[in-house]
């Protein structure tokens, strides 16, 4: 039985090791300092004598930390606000509605969100269709149900008592709410944030019709703007070999970032939960 | 007898349809230790969660009848004033994990109204000392609440209120979740506060009432069955309940 467990395990690694590897192989040799700062450049086969250009995917790195921020900034406020209003302010109705929205909508394929957006400035302002804008409210179609989710357990893990704690002192409900829970909260209400952040760097799909990608750096918040992941999705399929062997390195540096993310986040939430308990 | 300085008036209490306190009447006085003891369920913490409007806190709950702090209705104001007035202290200690023994005493004073980091400062150790904890702690006052003994919490606890300068302190089965010891630190300090606070104790502990009380309540089944001078209560009961209860025949 335990033999047969640890053969499970060892498949289940499989994939991800893999990954992984092939990503460290094929992506690693590219990898420099120009790499990370460099804008793509023009496709291009080598032949004899004419040496390709290499350039980098410092545009896809930017747009992605702008496209992954802007959505950052836009879904946390939203997310908290409503996991707030459905634990903190007890609406049944609302609040069912609430945990039931974000359960479905964590549910829907990530390129449907692209698409509503996209269909929705289509309709309403073509002129930004494909742009910074989009690309992030696209993203934040993805982020809001994670991190509403995420917060609403956090939220639920504090104890009533922490609650009637700061009501008995006089403190307003808000500041009970906003000060003392989310405060108590906060290791677990990061760690959702995190999450969702890690799950955002990571789409393609919703960025394909809104972002759209574009060779240079950002270029204003009406403009198309490029993504690691997008710019992954559009090399690696290309027949040019240099733009192959940067969606390699752009898989390395994403799979790098993320991991970077996920590190961070662990040792913050460590770093608070350390502080609480004075260890 | 002293001075009134909460009056309840035909007070009863719901949670949904069911009652758990029925038109209870009893006057606290002004400065004195006030006990209010009775079985589980008797609804004696209820009795003290409205007097700090603390018991419509949770769902569908409701209150009738008059509260009167100074002759004043509580349910006519406004719930934040009145528990700035009327303090708390709750059977398990409840300090804010994530803050410190200095922030968790502060928290009143930082986050209702406006004070100087002087008065802050000042509040904090007269507090902790009222609370007989600044002894204890005077070297770590930015230590987390969390590295403090269970006895210590619940005495950081009862300098959390006292900092917010209350009139009069509710203390629901305070020494509950602590050992002896504890608790006769716990006991020692209510008979310091009376001199400076009307105090109000929920206790299922009658040795414990007994011990600190100036004067006690009997509750039972939501109903106040007897009330005076604490030695009366126990030694000349004038109801047969609750001469069943302090011998022990039922509770």
């Amino acid at each position: 039985m335990t033999v047969l467990a640890g053969l499970c395990a060892l498949v289940a690694l499989i994939p991800l090791a893999s990954v992984v590897f092939q990503a460290a192989t094929l992506g690693g040799p590219v990898l420099s300092i120009s790499f990370l700062t460099q804008n793509p450049p023009l496709p291009c086969t080598p032949q004899p004598g004419i040496p390709c250009a290499t350039g980098g995917v410092g545009s896809a790195i930017q747009g992605t930390l702008i496209l992954v921020g802007l959505a950052t900034a836009i879904s946390v406020p939203v997310g908290l606000g409503a996991a707030i209003y459905a634990v903190e302010f007890r609406s049944r109705f609302l609040g069912l509605a609430i945990s039931f929205t974000a359960d479905v909508l964590t549910g829907v394929p990530s390129i449907i969100a692209g698409v509503f957006i996209y269909a929705y400035f289509v309709i309403y302002d073509p002129s930004i269709v494909f742009s910074t804008i989009t690309g992030a409210l696209a993203l934040s179609v993805i982020m809001i149900p994670i991190v509403t989710r995420t917060c609403e357990e956090a939220l639920r893990t504090v104890p009533h008592a922490v609650r009637e704690a700061a009501l008995a002192l006089g403190i307003s409900r808000w500041r009970t709410t906003l000060q003392i829970v989310v405060t108590t909260a906060l290791p677990a209400i990061v760690t959702g944030i995190l999450l969702s952040v890690m799950r955002a760097s990571g789409e393609a799909a919703p960025l394909l019709f809104t972002a759209f990608g574009s060779r240079l750096g950002f270029q204003g918040f009406n403009n198309p703007i490029n993504a690691l992941p997008l710019l992954i999705y559009n090399f690696a399929e290309s027949p040019y070999h240099n733009w192959i062997d940067l969606a390699w390195g752009a898989a390395l540096i994403l799979i790098i970032l993320i991991l970077i993310t996920s590190v961070i986040s662990r040792l913050v939430v460590q770093r608070m939960v350390h502080r609480m308990q004075g260890g | 007898m002293g001075s009134t300085k909460v009056k309840v008036d035909h007070v009863s209490a719901y949670y949904g349809k069911n009652r758990a306190i029925s038109d209870v009447s009893v006057e606290f006085e002004d400065r004195k230790v006030s006990a209010i003891i009775g079985p589980s369920g008797c609804g004696k913490s209820t009795l003290i969660r409205c007097l700090n409007r603390m018991h419509e806190t949770l769902p569908r709950t409701r209150i009738e009848g008059r509260i009167l702090l100074d002759g004043e209705d509580i349910l006519e104001l406004d719930p934040v004033h009145v528990r700035r007035r009327i303090g708390m202290v709750f059977q398990k200690p409840n300090p804010f994990v994530t803050m410190s023994i200095y922030d968790n005493v502060s928290v009143a004073l930082r986050f209702n109204g406006r004070h100087s980091r002087d008065e802050i400062d000042r509040a904090v150790v007269r507090s902790l000392q009222q609370a007989a904890l600044w002894e204890e702690v005077k070297d770590r006052v930015d230590a987390p609440a969390l590295s403090l003994s269970g006895g210590q919490q619940q005495r950081l606890c009862i300098a959390r209120a006292l900092a917010a300068e209350p009139e009069v302190l509710l203390m629901d089965e305070p020494c509950s979740a602590l050992d002896p010891i504890a608790t006769t630190k716990i006991e020692s300090l209510v008979n310091e506060l009376k001199n400076t606070y009307t105090v109000i104790i929920v206790t299922h502990n009658m040795q414990q009432a007994a011990r600190v009380a100036d004067n006690t309540a009997f509750l039972y089944l939501g109903k106040l069955i007897e009330v005076g001078p604490t030695e009366d209560l126990f030694e000349r009961p004038k109801e047969r309940l609750t001469e069943q209860y302090i011998t022990g025949r039922f509770g």
